[in-house]
């Protein structure tokens, strides 16, 4: 997933400053001029306009994630909570790691900092999820459109995506294996009093609801995650087994090309830094017709498929033909009992890679001999 | 480390600004109990109302909570009074059909207005003219007594009740803004507190408080404006004896003479009147030649009919205590949002009456600020954010920033009997009075 902020965030700093004036207003436009100039030392920085009254806030937000951004740049050793791998059978927690999402918890909610293209990416995968899962009703009430549909959220993070979805009147669990993460989205929806009842979050992995939430939810939603899961198989199966048959699995990830390496890897974590290095991993990237095979075995037939694009500068995603960066899947489980259809693989040649544990080293020397 | 630092120096700067939210702030975090609206309009004139009108009529807002805070009282309509009122305003088409999408517009039909087809606007000091003209017999606009809008959006309140309430006689003394990020134990929301001391939390606050919005002035919003040397005197006016056509008046003056024409009698006012429009006391020789002089060699390169120029009316009387006048200004807010905060109506833009463009720009405030947040709703965003917000913000700046200079440019260069600007102006004219599509233009934009 792209957890970095857009390009004008990082690295040339004045750059930033003419680009952050998308807002529009004269009067801003000289103070931030002013504020651009700020000590190396980002553990103690000058602020160069006068004291912090409220009317200056929107210069605090770049100046207070730009400092953070640059502390995260000395911190070694970082990781998305999501790199925690999903299989029960081991935990790789480190404490360290969890000391720092600790402190940048309630990071999740800054729409203008580290999270701020997974905010952005809403305006793209809301309305996706909405309106394929408003094909499938013959009428909905108007306010609130996905009323009477549970969904659940894998992968939740801070709750990002599950707020909107929980206003527009679905009922919705969210879960994610790092606490902090849960204890954040919590806090961040008891404030509301409607999305306190509509939305429940649980600290756990997906194996451990499957048996108590066999078949009871209308949709499934695994956003930015399944490049983060070392088995897709298990993974794609405990979706299966939780929706009720006719339900959507709603996936966004990313594709594995050279083109999401030379961009995703090779510019975005260690040239423009805009996603933390270690973030991604792309072996474990998953192309749209891996994808789409694995679904298709666990009797999850693939509806829509259509790539997404993120535009540093500007901050938006976009829809796109192209589906070699970020793409997006829905797919439907089938009314009747799901079995694997041998010819497909075959044809495929895939059967060896999707199969059995520990596959990730084989599947990614397969992938690469490709 | 570095991040407890920043959070410390967010803590320490509001303190040091001595505002105390930091305070407000602790004792939020256990007031949970007071409702949360989905938006808050403060301020119940014609574009506060119809702001929450508009709101309470959306179909993805179905499910919200709408608060309407009005400091007067509820005013009771039982029927439409005999006598016109004296503040009238004139409505675009564009303003009409923002009305009728809540079904205002059929209440207002049903009560009284009247259409106009036809603009003439000339000068006092020499024989230019500009006409403005529909050839579609389309209305150009509707001159609509306030009192009569206002009715009409009360009883369109009431038909959505369920969503939208509506609070008079309340008037908000303090706000609370959120940090602009999610601390620890701070409220996400803004927190209003009454005259009568009771508090409201909400997650969008509309200000639409005029032009000495508490709301803008609370927010710490940059307000450039100043005030012109000028009041403006409204009366309802007679005129003809033979038909009794009623018409209204709008006199922007400077303050002595607006003082004088409020307070002299009747016939006195009524002759002032009729002078000022017929007298051509302040046209020059030097002028008006080189007036005729343009109008021959536009007639010579641009033949085309020449539409009846309209004399101005006589005016037979005026009603009794329907005289008042009222300072003019100019304002203009730096920002019209901030995060949880949005400014519409005179609270973000005060103009000069000359154009008549006043309460329809605060309508096609409102028309943009609905359309983003039906689309921020039926997406599940959280109202408040700064991303819609901001749509809002370049949409509406962008086409009252020219509106507002060029009414202000118009005024300056039309309170001057200066020959040079008076030349200027009397050319300028009757160019811009031979250039059918710049007219055309002018019309579309002021029809929005």
């Amino acid at each position: 997933m792209w957890g970095g902020r857009k390009l004008s965030c990082s690295g040339n700093r004045f750059l930033g400053v003419v680009i952050s004036r998308y807002r529009g207003t004269q009067t801003e436009s000289t103070r931030l001029i002013t504020s651009a100039v700020y000590s190396e030392n980002q553990f103690s920085w000058t602020p160069q306009t006068k004291p912090w009254v409220f009317s200056e806030y929107r210069i605090m937000w770049f100046k207070s994630y730009r400092m953070t951004f640059a502390c995260l740049n000395r911190i070694k050793i970082y990781r998305y909570p999501w790199t925690r791998l999903y299989s029960t059978s081991r935990t790789t927690v480190d404490s360290s790691e969890v000391k720092t999402f600790l402190a940048l918890a309630h990071r999740w909610w800054d729409e203008q900092g580290i999270y701020a293209p997974l905010h952005s990416m809403n305006d793209l995968r809301v309305p996706f999820i909405r309106d394929n899962l408003l094909k499938t009703v013959a009428d909905h009430q108007p306010g609130k459109p996905l009323s009477r549909m549970k969904i659940l959220d894998v992968g939740c993070g801070g709750g990002l995506l599950t707020e909107p979805l929980g206003r527009l009147g679905a009922s919705v669990t969210g879960i994610d294996p790092v606490d902090e993460n849960i204890n954040t989205a919590q806090h961040h929806k008891s404030f509301d009093p409607i999305l306190d009842k509509r939305i429940e979050y649980r600290a756990c992995s997906l194996e451990e609801i499957v048996e108590e939430t066999t078949e009871a939810f209308d949709a499934v939603v695994a956003s930015e995650v399944v490049e983060h899961v070392i088995d897709l198989e298990t993974f794609i199966q405990c979706c299966c087994q939780v929706l009720k048959p006719g339900g959507s699995l709603f996936i966004t990830t990313i594709n594995k090309t050279q083109l999401s390496y030379a961009l995703g890897i090779v510019f975005a974590e260690q040239i423009a830094g805009i996603v933390p290095k270690g973030t991604h991993t792309w072996e474990k990237f998953v192309s749209p017709e891996k994808l789409e095979s694995i679904l298709e075995s666990n009797g999850l037939s693939v509806q829509s498929m259509a790539g997404m694009l993120y535009n540093p500068f500007s901050g938006y995603w976009h829809w796109s033909e192209n589906t070699s960066l970020n793409y997006a899947a829905h797919a439907v489980k089938s009314g009747v009992q799901d079995h694997p259809v041998p010819d497909e693989f075959v044809f495929k040649g895939e059967t060896e890679e999707l199969r059995g544990q520990d596959s990730t080293n084989a599947g990614a020397q397969e992938e690469l001999k490709k | 480390m570095a991040a407890r630092l920043a959070l410390s120096r967010w803590r320490a700067a509001p303190a040091a600004a001595g505002r105390g939210p930091l305070l407000s702030c602790r004792r939020w975090s256990g007031a949970k109990a007071d409702t949360v609206y989905d938006v808050v309009v403060s301020g119940g004139g014609l574009v506060g109302a119809a702001m929450a009108c508009a709101l309470g009529h959306d179909t993805h807002f179905c499910d919200k909570k709408i608060l309407l805070l009005e400091a007067g009282p509820k005013k009771v309509w039982e029927k439409l009074p005999e006598t016109y009122s004296n503040r009238v305003s004139s409505i675009s088409p564009g303003s009409a059909t923002l009305l009728s999408s809540f079904g205002a517009w059929d209440h207002i039909c049903n009560m009284r207005y009247r259409a106009f087809r036809r603009m003439q606007v000339w000068d006092a000091c020499s024989e230019a003219l500009i006409t403005f003209d529909k050839d579609n017999l389309d209305d150009m606009g509707y001159i609509v007594e306030n009192d009569v809008i206002m009715c009409a959006l009360s009883k369109q309140l009431e038909a959505v009740s369920d969503r939208v309430t509506v609070l008079y006689r309340s008037k908000a003394v303090g706000y609370t803004w959120p940090y602009p990020f999610p601390m620890t134990d701070s409220s996400p929301w803004v927190h209003i507190t009454l005259g009568d001391g009771s508090t409201l939390q909400t997650k969008l606050l509309i200000g639409a408080d005029g032009h000495n919005s508490g709301v803008r002035q609370a927010a710490g919003i940059q307000n450039i404006s100043w005030n012109y040397d000028q009041s403006a005197v409204v009366a309802t006016l007679h005129l003809s004896e033979l038909s009794d056509t009623l018409s209204s008046l709008v006199w922007s003056t400077s303050h002595e003479h607006a003082a004088e024409l409020v307070s002299m009698e009747e016939e006195k006012f009524v002759d002032a009147i009729n002078s000022a429009f017929w007298s051509d006391a302040n046209h020059t020789d030097f002028i008006d030649s080189a007036g005729t002089m343009l109008q021959y060699a536009v007639a010579f390169l641009k033949p085309t009919k020449v539409s009846a120029r309209q004399l101005p009316p006589s005016v037979a009387r005026v009603d009794a205590r329907s005289r008042m006048s009222f300072p003019l200004g100019l304002g203009h807010a730096a920002e019209y949002v901030r995060p949880r905060l949005a400014l519409i109506g005179d609270a973000a833009h005060r103009v000069h009456p000359l154009a008549g463009q006043g309460v329809n720009m605060g309508f096609g405030d409102i028309s943009s600020l609905v359309h983003h947040l039906s689309a921020a709703a039926f997406n599940g965003k959280d109202l408040g954010s700064m991303s819609h917000l901001t749509g809002y913000e370049t949409d509406r700046q962008r086409h009252n920033t020219a509106l507002l200079a060029a009414t202000d440019l118009l005024k300056r260069l039309y309170s001057t009997s200066a020959t040079p600007l008076v030349l200027l102006r009397t050319w300028g004219l009757q160019a811009t009075n031979a250039v059918s599509p710049l007219k055309e233009q002018i019309m579309a934009f002021a029809s929005k």
